[in-house]
């Protein structure tokens, strides 16, 4: 494959690097309006109230879902091993999602259509269901990675997963997605915070701060647990240009082996301090009600620990607990070096178009929002 | 051995979930861009009427998008939970139109789409108009790179077996773009989706005028519905999907089953208007029209057709290549330096597929015997009756919605609108019409590709991931239930929006005199509707 001018390493560490920009983007972009939902009965209590929550991310959370949406294609694309194995793994959890986040668009546009007050709590309480059990499950999830699910891969690459749903829900994984749901919730109350006004700012703010300062135990906790913990270790050489084959080499598990990445590579440890000091700074921004310090301190802590645990396992994806040589590395599950340079140029083309216009409809859509601005549109939620 | 359990539930649940779907796609194409067409108008002339049609269709539109995107999300994840073998084996083609997809079209349209809905008051005119456009846009690019992604399981053009990573890889990605399959399958499919919107614009508008309610509104929405909706069905049907369908073997094996065809036919071949399974399932009664099915299948009357005996016959033959290819690729796989089995697996590696057909007989497939290898070439042959039958009757609606859109397009431009009520009724009743085609349509594809999930290439049987029975009864049942619920709300909210009608008011601060006369005054035949 000489006429492609990137080498087959580079594009797959590009790739990896994409991959944490989408799945970023979306804990970000998506984790407000998630945690905007997980605060919505609790935060805003009468049907004004919820439908200023409502109203301020109503107009923005479809494009937000669609990082996700992008993140699932881009893994596919890119890591189709990955794509496979984690999907069919996971089913019922990923079943629990799915069922979740359906609830979502039909809750935002369903809800207001009718005025009765039971047709209003039940949308509602769906709503906060399409916000809080994706968040925690995705963290579960997360924290299954770094336990390795129980998979191995025959010689034809056909998949066996030994494991069940209930398995997934370990303390260690429900740790994982607690700290999931405190940041989404610590950002989606800076967001309200900052955009609302009166009662709903003032409970936004003190939910806020009490998750942000959870989000900072549980991590904290998380990190020590994590150095008890075994980590997978390749032991074997790595050709970063080979063809994908997972089999083809051996691993070994190490305790605290989920670390040894900040002893070889020092400036990793910029992550998890990105972690802690934008979850701290955003409770600060959060008591000392300065809005958008809170806002953009939440983003960054959210940056902080989505990077930590990629960066934690690097270069795994996916540890098998079972077979570890089974897991799934950034070299052995990604699609062909043809297949990562074409996805690279089209993604280079789009998503700076993409960050363009969304920027601009956040440009149009600012300001706050409130009871009395909602009464002049007839589309509003 | 796999679980043909497993794999027909996993069948049974992407083929409810994705139908599902579909119910709400072809409604989003159709509806955004007649919205888009509605809104140019108002910007162009300034009437607050076209501005009022073009918000009550899309508060339609918009409850139908929300189904649309609730139905979609499980589209883009079940590959890998269900198909995770397929994921594997075809990802680094098929992954990628679906993340382009992501990238070029539905980041589009969902990041407009609210824009759509809360923009009105914050955007001059024609900035609104740039956003609706973009929003329909963006849908259409989106069943543009779907289909990309669908057609290349049709006809996998492009790409090579690596005996190495053990799945197929991208060789030209051009190719797989210009798939004249996924072409011939986009154009089919968006002009099936305007054709819905279009039914679906005049069958309420007729409501309309039936009751004498929005009469002004009514009016223009249905000339455009019935201008829009005539081409639509012109092209639907004129540039029907099956003209790729001759491009390869199992694509010709479809045809046949499609027209029950068991032996040859010479050129041109006539075309059965009508047949009951006789002998051997072959056709017993039946009436064939000369000529016809020639000009239908090939668009040609010199181009031969293949009978399913005929095909099942080659099948046979590939099979045995198949096994050949199979046992290099199992000595490749032993020994990478294997240069004698790389070139064996190199001759013979297009028949992969075929031989792979055997694994649902026996594991160690270079062992099987004569009556797997006729079993296996006997399974190439998809289910013939439900293909004929659901292939006469999205042909016959076809065929209608030429005839019922031309009498509307003459009609409304003799100005010929709100005067026949047994032609308004007729229109209201068949609303349901459109969608009985459209699903047909898929049923078509893709229960007529069976038994490949990749044709050629991949058995749908060996592509499932390895699932219990457990995880797909509580999955299936899951979604069915939760899909159904949610289109009974869905039916029941439109109803709603539809008998309320188009608000007077649009928004509370509009000083438009129009729409405060029509609050303040009774409506009256004379003054029904305003702002025309």
């Amino acid at each position: 494959m000489s006429t492609i001018p990137l080498d087959y390493e580079t594009l797959r560490l590009i790739w990896w690097l994409l991959l944490g920009v989408l799945l970023i983007g979306f804990a970000i972009m998506g984790g407000r309006d998630l945690g905007v939902g997980t605060l919505l009965p609790f935060a805003a209590r009468t049907d004004a109230e919820r439908r200023v929550l409502l109203n301020l991310i109503g107009p923005t959370w479809e494009g937000n879902q669609v990082w996700l949406i992008l993140g699932g294609g881009a893994i596919f694309a890119a890591f189709p091993s990955l794509y496979a194995v984690s999907f069919s793994g996971f089913y019922l959890a990923m079943m629990v999602i799915l069922v979740a986040l359906i609830l979502r668009p039909v809750g935002f546009k369903f809800r207001g259509k009718v005025e009765d007050k039971r047709w209003r709590t039940a949308w509602d309480w769906g709503l906060f269901i399409g916000g809080f059990v994706p968040a925690l499950i995705m963290g579960v999830a997360v924290g299954n990675v770094l336990l390795g699910a129980p998979f191995h891969l025959d010689h034809t690459m056909r998949i066996f997963y030994t494991g069940n749903f209930f398995q997934l829900l370990t303390p260690f994984a429900l740790l994982a997605g607690l700290v999931s749901v405190g940041m989404v919730v610590t950002h989606g109350a800076a967001l309200l915070a900052g955009r609302t006004e009166g009662i709903i700012a003032e409970r936004a703010r003190s939910y806020g701060i009490w998750a942000g300062l959870a989000t900072l135990v549980l991590f904290a906790l998380g990190g020590v647990w994590i150095s008890f913990m075994s980590g997978h270790v390749i032991t074997s050489v790595i050709d970063p240009n080979a063809p994908i084959n997972p089999l083809n080499k051996s691993v070994e598990l190490v305790p605290g082996g989920w670390l040894s990445n900040y002893s070889t590579y020092p400036w990793m440890i910029a992550a998890p301090v990105l972690g802690f000091g934008g979850m701290a700074l955003a409770v600060f921004g959060l008591a000392a009600r300065r809005k958008w310090l809170a806002y953009l301190a939440s983003s960054t802590g959210i940056f902080g620990i989505v990077s930590t645990a990629g960066l934690s396992i690097f270069p795994f994806f996916l540890p098998s607990s079972s077979v570890p040589n089974s897991g799934l590395t950034l070299w052995d599950s990604s699609s062909s070096h043809m297949t990562l340079f074409i996805m690279l140029l089209v993604t280079a083309f789009f998503l700076p178009i993409i960050v363009m216009y969304t920027g601009w409809v956040f440009r149009v859509m600012r300001g706050p929002v409130t009871s009395d601005s909602l009464g002049k549109n007839p589309n509003a939620y | 051995m796999i679980d043909m359990l497993v794999v027909d539930l996993s069948r049974w649940q992407f083929a409810a979930t994705a139908m599902y779907h579909f119910i709400f796609v072809p409604l989003t194409l159709g509806l955004s861009f007649m919205m888009a067409i509605m809104e140019s108008v108002y910007v162009m002339t300034g009437r607050q009427i076209w501005r009022k049609a073009t918000l009550f269709w899309g508060t339609l539109f918009g409850i139908n998008f929300a189904m649309g995107v609730a139905t979609g999300i499980v589209m883009e994840f079940q590959f890998g939970m269900n198909w995770s073998y397929y994921s594997h084996y075809v990802g680094d083609i098929f992954g990628a139109p679906l993340a382009i997809e992501g990238l070029m079209a539905f980041f589009l349209e969902a990041t407009f789409i609210g824009l759509f809905f809360f923009g009105w008051d914050r955007l001059s005119k024609v900035g609104h108009l740039v956003v609706t456009w973009l929003t329909a846009l963006g849908a259409n690019f989106s069943a543009l790179w779907i289909l990309i992604a669908n057609g290349w399981m049709q006809n996998p053009v492009g790409a090579k077996f690596n005996p190495d990573t053990m799945r197929m890889e991208i060789t030209d990605f051009m190719a797989v773009i210009f798939n004249p399959v996924a072409q011939a399958k986009f154009v089919h499919t968006v002009s099936a989706g305007y054709l819905s919107g279009a039914v679906f614009i005049l069958a309420i508008s007729s409501f309309f005028l039936i009751k004498g309610r929005h009469v002004e509104l009514a009016k223009r929405s249905a000339v455009v519905a019935a201008s829009f909706g005539l081409a639509s069905a012109l092209s639907v049907v004129v540039l029907g999907d099956e003209s790729g369908y001759v491009a390869t073997e199992h694509q010709k094996m479809k045809i046949a089953a499609l027209e029950a065809m068991y032996h040859t036919e010479e050129a041109p071949a006539p075309w059965t208007l009508i047949a009951w399974p006789g002998e051997n399932g072959e056709p017993g009664f039946h009436i064939s029209i000369p000529w016809v099915g020639g000009l239908i299948t090939t668009r040609s009357f010199t181009e031969e057709l293949p009978g399913i005996n005929e095909l099942v016959e080659r099948a046979e033959d590939r099979i045995r290549t198949g096994i050949i290819a199979y046992s290099a690729l199992q000595d490749i796989r032993a020994d990478g330096s294997n240069e004698e089995a790389r070139a064996i697996f190199d001759e013979y590696w297009p028949d992969l597929g075929y031989g792979l057909l055997l694994k649902k007989y026996r594991v160690d497939i270079e062992n099987a015997t004569e009556a797997e290898i006729a079993m296996a070439a006997q399974d190439t042959v998809p289910g013939v009756w439900p293909l004929f039958w659901t292939f006469r009757i999205m042909m016959g609606l076809g065929f209608f919605y030429i005839a019922f859109f031309a009498m509307w397009f003459y009609r409304a431009s003799r100005g010929w609108i709100d005067t026949n009520k047994p032609l308004l009724w007729f229109s209201f009743v068949t609303l349901p019409l459109p969608w009985v085609a459209i699903e047909s349509g898929w049923f078509i594809a893709e229960f007529g590709r069976q038994p490949w999930v990749v044709e050629g290439v991949l058995p749908t049987f060996y592509a499932a991931s390895g699932l219990t029975v457990l995880d797909l009864v509580l999955s299936l049942s899951f979604f069915v239930l939760l899909y159904t619920v949610l289109l009974i709300i869905m039916v029941f909210l439109m109803v709603r929006v539809i008998k309320a009608g188009p608000k007077d008011k649009l928004f509370a601060d509009d000083d438009d005199a129009d729409d405060f006369v029509m609050a303040a005054i009774p409506a009256t035949p004379a003054n029904k509707e305003l702002g025309s």
